[in-house]
C-alpha cells in the first residue's frame, strides 16, 4: 500500500476512535446506572414514600411531583411556543423585527438554566407571590422550555408543502382558516414529537426548580398548585450529595437515577419512532 | 337569482371574517414578541436585582477581589475572580477534551459513515444530550471521581478535572451535531474537485472539507462552550465546590476543588435571606453569567448566519 493509503487508514481509524469515545460515554452512563440500580427497583420503591429519614422506602412523591410539574410546564410552553412558531413560519415576513425574534429565541435556548432559576425566584416566587410552589417551578420550567418548543414546532411547520397553503388561499379561505384546516393538521404530529422531547429535558432539569418549589422531603404528594413538591432530579441531587448518610442511601440514589434516565430514554425512543414513521409516510 | 339574493344580504355577523383574521394575526404577533420580552425581561431583571449589591460593595472590589466570603463574621467580601477562574478552568478543560473528539466524530458522521450507520449513530448521540445533568453529576461522584482519585493517587476525585470530563460529555452532542451540519452543507462539488485532483478521501476531509466548514465548526465549539459555562448541576456535584481561589497552576489547580459561577449561585441562593446584600450579589453573579453566555451565543449565531449565507 502507498503511504497516502496508510495515511487514510490511520486517519479514518482516528475518527472512528472519536465516535467510539462518544458511544463509550453513553454506554458507561447506561451500564453503570442500570447494573447498580436495577436491583433497587421494586413495586414498593415506585409506590411508597421515603421512610426513616429517607434511608428506606421509595420515591413515589418524587415521581408524582415531577409528573405534575411537567404537566404544568407543558400547559405553559406548548400554546405559547406553538403560537410563536406559527407566527414565525406563517405570518412573519423577513423584516428586522423577525430577525430579532429569531435571535432572541436562539439566545434564550443558550441562557443557563440557573439564570432561569433566578428569574423564577424574582418574578414568580416574589413579584407574583406564588411562593415556592409547583406553580412557580412549572412556570420557570415553562419559560425555559419555550425556545425548544418554538424551534421544533417551526421545523414541523416547514415540512408542510407550500401547495397546501396556496390551494386553500386560492379557494378564498382566509389566512387563519388556511392554517387551521390545511397546515396544522399535517404539522401537529411533528410539533408534538419535538415538544415531548423538550418536556423530557425539562423534567430532568434541577437548577431552575432548586429555589422555586422543589422540597427536600415531603411524605405526601402535593394537593394544590401552591404546595411544594419533591422531584426526581432534585431527589437524586439530595440523595447523592446532601443526605446525612450518603453511603447508606447510595443504592436508593442509583435506583432514582435509573428511574430518571429510564423515563428520559423511553420518551426519546418513542419520539424517534414517531419521527421515523412520520418521515416514512411523508416519503410515500 | 337566488344566489345573487344571498350575496346581496349576507347573514349578519358580529365581526367580519377579515376582521377576525386580523385579530388572529395580531394575537400571533404579540405571541411572537413575547420571546423578545422574555429575553429582555431576564436581562433587565438581573440588572435591577444586582444594582442594590453595588451600594455596599464597590464594583471594583466585585470585579477584582480574589476573595469571596459573604458570610464572614469580620468583613464580608465579594470578589468574583475565584469563580471566574474556576469557570474558565473547567470550561477550557472540557473544550480541550470535547473539541478534538467532537470534530472527529462529526467528520466521521458526515464523510466516512455509510448512510445506514449515520442513521443509527445520530439519534444515539442525541440520546447523550437527553441525559439529565444531575445524572451526569451523579456519575461524576460515583464513577469518574474514584477513577480520578485512583489515577492521580489523591484522596478525593471531586475536582476541576472531574468537572471538565463531565462537561466535555455534555458539550459533545452540541459540538458534534452542529459541526456535522456545517460539514454536510459544504457543496459536493468541493469533494468532487478535490478527488478529481487525485487527493484521497482523507486528504479531502482534512484539507478541503474541514477548512471550508471551519466557521461553522468554530460556532459549534462556541455553542458547546456556552453550554459548559452555563451548566450547573454537574459542576455543583462533581467539582468539590470549595470557595477559594484555585492555586498552583496548572496541575495542583486542576486536581483541586473549584467552585464555578453557576455552582456558587446554586449553593448560596438556598441559604440567603431575600433582599440582602448577599442575595443581590448572587444576582450580580447571575448577570455576569448571563452576559458571558449571551455574548458567546451571539457571536456564534453571527458566525453561523454568515456561514449559511455563503453556502446557500
Amino acid at each position: 500500500m502507498k503511504a497516502r493509503q496508510w495515511q487514510q487508514l490511520i486517519g479514518f481509524g482516528t475518527l472512528k476512535i472519536c465516535v467510539a469515545f462518544v458511544l463509550l460515554a453513553l454506554i458507561i452512563i447506561a451500564w453503570d446506572i442500570y447494573s447498580k440500580g436495577h436491583s433497587v427497583i421494586t413495586w414498593e420503591f415506585l409506590t411508597a414514600a421515603p421512610r426513616n429519614g429517607m434511608t428506606e422506602g421509595g420515591i413515589y412523591p418524587a415521581i408524582v411531583g415531577t409528573f405534575y410539574v411537567t404537566v404544568l410546564t407543558a400547559i405553559i410552553s406548548i400554546p405559547l411556543g406553538m403560537g410563536c412558531a406559527i407566527y414565525l413560519n406563517e405570518y412573519a415576513k423577513d423584516t428586522a423585527l423577525t430577525r430579532i425574534i429569531r435571535m432572541a429565541i436562539r439566545n434564550l435556548s443558550g441562557v443557563p438554566s440557573i439564570v432561569y432559576g433566578l428569574f423564577g425566584v424574582v418574578v414568580f416566587v416574589q413579584i407574583l407571590a406564588f411562593d415556592t410552589s409547583i406553580l412557580s417551578a412549572g412556570m420557570t420550567l415553562g419559560m425555559m422550555t419555550l425556545p425548544w418548543v418554538i424551534t421544533s414546532s417551526e421545523e414541523a411547520l416547514k415540512t408542510v408543502p407550500q401547495a397546501y397553503r396556496d390551494a386553500s388561499l386560492a379557494l378564498g379561505a382566509t389566512k387563519w382558516q388556511t392554517i387551521w384546516t390545511n397546515v396544522l393538521p399535517y404539522a401537529v404530529p411533528g410539533m408534538l414529537t419535538g415538544t415531548i422531547l423538550g418536556l423530557a429535558r425539562a423534567a430532568g432539569e434541577t437548577a431552575p426548580i432548586l429555589f422555586t418549589g422543589a422540597a427536600f422531603f415531603l411524605p405526601f404528594v402535593p394537593k394544590s398548585l401552591s404546595d411544594q413538591f419533591m422531584a426526581l432530579p432534585y431527589h437524586l441531587y439530595i440523595m447523592s450529595t446532601q443526605h446525612h448518610a450518603i453511603a447508606k442511601v447510595r443504592p436508593l440514589a442509583y435506583g432514582t437515577a435509573l428511574v430518571l434516565i429510564g423515563l428520559v430514554f423511553i420518551i426519546n425512543l418513542v419520539a424517534f419512532v414517531i419521527r421515523y414513521q412520520l418521515r416514512k409516510t411523508k416519503l410515500e | 337569482m337566488k344566489a345573487i339574493a344571498l350575496t346581496d344580504n349576507p347573514p349578519k355577523r358580529l365581526f367580519s371574517t377579515a376582521f377576525k383574521d386580523k385579530c388572529v394575526h395580531a394575537v400571533f404577533f404579540i405571541n411572537g414578541m413575547l420571546v423578545v420580552l422574555l429575553l429582555g425581561g431576564i436581562f433587565l431583571l438581573l440588572i435591577q436585582t444586582s444594582i442594590p449589591a453595588f451600594q455596599e460593595v464597590s464594583i471594583v472590589e466585585f470585579l477584582t477581589s480574589t476573595n469571596w466570603n459573604p458570610t464572614s463574621y469580620v468583613k464580608a467580601s465579594y470578589g468574583i475572580i475565584p469563580m471566574l477562574v474556576s469557570t474558565f478552568m473547567v470550561t477550557v478543560g472540557a473544550l480541550a477534551i470535547a473539541i478534538p473528539i467532537g470534530i472527529g466524530a462529526a467528520a466521521y458522521l458526515s464523510d466516512v459513515a455509510s448512510p445506514r450507520v449515520r442513521e443509527i449513530l445520530k439519534p444515539t448521540i442525541e440520546m447523550l444530550a437527553a441525559v439529565p445533568s444531575v445524572v451526569i453529576g451523579f456519575l461524576g461522584i460515583v464513577f469518574v471521581g474514584p477513577l480520578i482519585a485512583k489515577f492521580f493517587n489523591i484522596y478525593n476525585g471531586l475536582n476541576a478535572i472531574n468537572g471538565s470530563v463531565l462537561l466535555a460529555v455534555m458539550a459533545l452532542p452540541t459540538i458534534i451535531s452542529i459541526s456535522e451540519d456545517a460539514l454536510s452543507s459544504v457543496p459536493y462539488s468541493y469533494d468532487q474537485a478535490s478527488l478529481a485532483l487525485g487527493a484521497t478521501k482523507w486528504q479531502t476531509v482534512i484539507r478541503v472539507k474541514i477548512p471550508a466548514a471551519l466557521s461553522g465548526i468554530i460556532a459549534a465549539c462556541m455553542l458547546g462552550m456556552g453550554r459548559a459555562i452555563g451548566e450547573t448541576m454537574t459542576v455543583l456535584m462533581a467539582t468539590g465546590c470549595a470557595p477559594a481561589m484555585p492555586e498552583g497552576f496548572p496541575f495542583e489547580a486542576f486536581l483541586g476543588s473549584v467552585r464555578t459561577l453557576t455552582s456558587s449561585i446554586a449553593i448560596e441562593l438556598g441559604e440567603v435571606a431575600y433582599n440582602t446584600t448577599h442575595y443581590y450579589a448572587l444576582f450580580a453573579l447571575g448577570l455576569v453569567l448571563f452576559v458571558i453566555t449571551f455574548v458567546i451565543n451571539l457571536i456564534s449565531d453571527i458566525i453561523l448566519h454568515n456561514f449559511e449565507k455563503v453556502h446557500r
